[in-house]
Formats: C-alpha cells, structure tokens, sequence
C-alpha cells in the first residue's frame, strides 16, 4: 500500500506540492493525470526518495522512502522512467540485470544474463537484442529494456513516469498493453504519471487529476467520464476553455 | 547604492553555498572511497580513460616543452657563459615544475572535460536517478573509481611526462647545440635527486584528485539541457586548471621553500 498525506515540496518561491493526499491499495493501478508543470514527477521523486519533500508523510509498503529505511524499500520497487534512462555504457542486458550484477543481490553474470535475457522475452524483445547497446535500440525498443530493467527484481511497488511520451500511438499501446499484463500477472501496486487520456484508459484502476499542487479529483476508471469535476472535463475534452489555464 | 549592496550579498551567499556544496561533496567523496563496495571494472575503465588515453597528449606536449626549454637555457645561459647548465635545468624544471604542471594541465583539458560531461549528460537523461533507484550509490559507482583511477595514474602520467622531456631537451641540444650525448646524460641526471622527482610525483597524484573532484563535481551539479552540460564541461577545465595552478604554488612552498 502507498499512502501519501499532507506532502508539501517548493522549489524557492514555487509552491509546487501543496497538500497531496493519496492512497493506492495493494496490487492496484494508479494513474495520476495533469497538465505538465503541475508536479507529477515531483510526486514521483519523492515516492522514490529522490527529492525531499518539505513536510508530509509517505508511506510505501509501511517504509518511508526518505528515512534511513531508504535502501530496503529501494530494493522493492522498480521504476520506469520518461527517456529510459538507460545506462549508454553497458549493453542491454547488463542494464536489464544491473542489480543481480552490482547490487546487494548480485549474482554471477552467466546467472544474470539468464535472467536479463528472460525478462526482455517477457517485453517482447529477442534474444539477439541482449549485446546491442541502447543508442542502437529505436525509442519503443528502449522502453521495453528500461520496463523489462524495472521488473527484473521482482518489485512489490512500480512507478512508470510518462511510459507512453515520444511513442507513434500504436507503440503506445503496445507499451500499455505491456504494462497492464505484467501489473496484473504479478500483481504489482503501480503508480503511472501520464497526460495521455488513451493510457489512462488501458492502464488504470484508479485516477486522481493533480492541479495547482493538490489532487483535484480521484476515483475509478469508471467514474472518469461521468464526474463533473470542471478540471477533470476540460482535461479529458482537451479544451482551452476552463479553470486549468492555457498558454495561447 | 542598496542595489550593489544587495548584489554584492547574494553574490557572497552563493560563494559560501558553493563552497559548502563542494566540502560536502568532497566529504561523500572521500568516506565512501574508504567503504566497500568497490566497482573493479569502473575503476579499471577509469584508469584506461584517464591514463592509457592521455598518454599521447602527454608525451607529446612534454617531448616540445622539454625542447624548448633547451633552447631557452641555452639562449638564456649564454649572456653569462652558463651553457653547460642546460642539461641539469632541464631535468630539474621537468620533473619538478614543467612536468606535473603542464601533464596536469592537459589531462585536466582532456579528462575533466570528458567526465563532466559524461556525468553531466547522465544526470540530464535521468541516469544518476535511475543509479539511486537501483540501489546504487551514485558517489560510489560514478565518482570514486574515476577519483582512484585518477590519484594513481596521473603521477605515472608526470614520470613517463618527465622522461619524454628530458628527452626532448636531449634531442634539440644533442642535433641544435652540439651537446655532446654522453656529456648531456651524465649531466642530467648528476643534478638530480630523488626529491625532485618524488615531489614532482606527489604533486601529480594531487592534480589527479582536483581533475576527478572537478569533473565529477560540476557533472553531479549540471542543469538541465545541452547548454547546462557545457557549461558543467567549461566550469569543470577551467576550476580544474586554476586549481592545478593554485596547488601548484603551495605545494612547491611547502617542499622547497626551505
């Protein structure tokens, strides 16, 4: 369970969390839509105790990720990032296995390849992949690595931030599709920040809609388009016109 | 009047933050060097990076100072009849001075630049988070093994500098000035002694410290964008090199000031 309460974070004079409260059960899938600059991936940070937030408290699995407990839940979660974040040195599937091969629960590299080179079959990626480098890889083919790198360890908790951005929309729903099986065949909490309406469709169980620093609204994929919340409308319709201010 | 006032205080604020970020960054730094674990094969790609590589660019940059400080002494010496004082100038200006200066300088131009941007292009891409998310340090894969392979390999860097201007300095007096070869040998190594060498050697091992600190310092801190890693590349050489010159001086006060 992640449970989030209170989380304040200002970057100077900009208040860019104001109060986030937010709670995902075991084994749900969570998206947190909003239009860019609104703070979802200063959310994200902080789950992952990368940034500190200014007050609030988080909790993942009962493991607060800014403590000193920082390591253990480290070692439960995966996570997707926006660009891959890929490491440009080493092949594909020494990025797949890094924590078998430099982490607490590493492993001899014969062992470790094995598993890299399973978890990229898992993501749809062959075998013959495993000894290219990323900058050979096309942008779907690095999601893939860098999802098949965040489910290598088996994690209790996964973040995905923007898994969908710079795909054409067919490789985005490839990347959705993906992503859905594996939360539900291993029955992984997600968190997914997107502003992409087509992923919140395929991936999500709940959604909650950040703006101004604060979720404006959070329920069921179901009640998505049947709430009247004013941010939620515009956001889904795509409109200029409405309370979440445009840049003309 | 409160204007340059107000300026001149958050100028000096940032000064003192700065400093206070890189006393940290350096105290990271140096604990984690001493705390397992260690990253063997980081630490051997360092060492290919900052010391097979920048062998060239040394040699070749030594093999022309050697030479023209020959030419200089020679030029110099003869207003008082000291020509045969070239040999023995040479080799004690090399290993003491020229040598871990100029080898310092150019590994700092090849080296710093090419960590922080390396670094600095990681923390862009979001690499160095993805490092922390895998439950590795970045400090300890990224930083030390570059900081080692630079405190060990860039002594060897002013020795092997060392030699290849002494004997740039042989060539141009032995075919320029006439030298006699045995006679230019003997002389130059007569002169020496150990200190001079050693010293020379230690002030290498501490421009390794400053081009790895720099480089991986102004890397770690790079803002986003291709301008924000530039400017960590241009930030790393250039305080790199000041600070090769500024240890320079008061390393060579504190062994030969006596």
């Amino acid at each position: 369970m992640i449970e989030v309460s209170d989380l304040y974070k200002s970057f100077d004079q900009n208040h860019v969390l104001r109060g986030v409260n937010l709670k995902v059960h075991d084994g749900k899938s969570m998206v947190i839509i909003g239009a860019s600059g609104q703070g979802k991936s200063v959310i994200l940070k902080c789950l992952l105790g990368l940034i500190k937030p200014n007050s609030g408290k988080i909790l993942l699995n009962g493991f607060d990720p800014n403590s000193r407990q920082k390591s253990v839940i480290r070692s439960k979660v995966g996570m997707l990032f926006q660009g891959g974040a890929l490491f440009d040195s080493l092949p594909i599937w020494q990025n797949v296995a890094f924590r078998y091969l430099h982490g607490k629960q590493k492993i001899n590299a014969k062992e470790a390849r094995k598993i890299a080179i399973e978890k990229l079959e898992r993501v749809g990626l062959k075998k013959s992949f495993a000894d290219n480098f990323p900058s050979e890889l096309s942008g779907g083919m690095q999601k893939r690595v860098a999802l098949a790198r965040a489910i290598a360890t088996q994690p209790e908790i996964i973040f995905f931030d923007e898994p969908t951005t710079g795909l054409d929309p067919i490789m985005a729903q490839v990347i959705n599709d993906l992503i859905r099986e594996l939360v539900v065949e291993l029955g992984i909490t997600a968190v997914t920040i997107t502003h992409d309406i087509q992923s919140v469709r395929s991936i999500a169980d709940e959604v909650a809609l950040l703006h101004n620093g604060i979720i404006q609204w959070s329920g069921l994929l179901n009640q998505l388009d049947k709430s009247k919340n004013k941010y939620l409308k515009q956001f889904i319709a795509g409109s200029t016109v409405g309370p979440i201010e445009s840049l003309r | 009047m409160i204007g340059f006032t107000a300026y001149t205080g958050r100028m000096f604020l940032n000064l003192c933050s700065f400093i206070g970020e890189l006393a940290i960054f350096c105290i990271r730094v140096f604990t984690n060097t001493l705390t397992p674990p260690f990253f063997m094969r980081a630490f051997f790609s360092s060492v290919v990076q900052i010391g097979w590589l920048s062998l060239p660019v040394v040699g070749i940059t030594s093999f022309f100072t050697g030479g023209a400080l020959a030419l200089q002494i020679y030029a110099g010496g003869a207003r008082f009849n000291a020509e045969e004082v070239v040999p023995s100038i040479v080799a004690i200006g090399m290993v003491r001075e020229l040598g871990p200066v100029l080898g310092g300088l150019m590994v700092a131009a090849r080296v710093a630049s090419s960590i922080a941007a390396e670094i600095g292009t990681m923390k862009v891409t979001e690499q160095i988070d993805a490092l922390s998310t895998l439950s590795t340090d970045p400090i300890k894969y990224l930083v030390v093994p570059r900081l080692v392979a630079a405190f060990l390999t860039v002594p060897l860097l002013v020795g092997i500098g060392d030699s290849i201007g002494i004997l740039g300095g042989y060539v141009v007096g032995v075919t320029r000035l006439e030298f006699n070869n045995t006679i230019y040998l003997i002389n130059s190594i007569n002169y020496l002694e150990l200190w001079d060498i050693l010293s020379g050697l230690v002030k290498g091992a501490a421009f390794g410290c400053i081009i790895a600190l720099m480089g991986c310092f102004f890397g770690m801190r790079c803002e986003k964008g291709a301008r924000g890693v530039g400017q960590a590349t241009k930030s790393a050489v250039v305080s790199a090199s000041v600070l090769i010159l500024a240890a320079n001086y008061f390393l060579t006060e504190a062994f030969f000031s006596s």
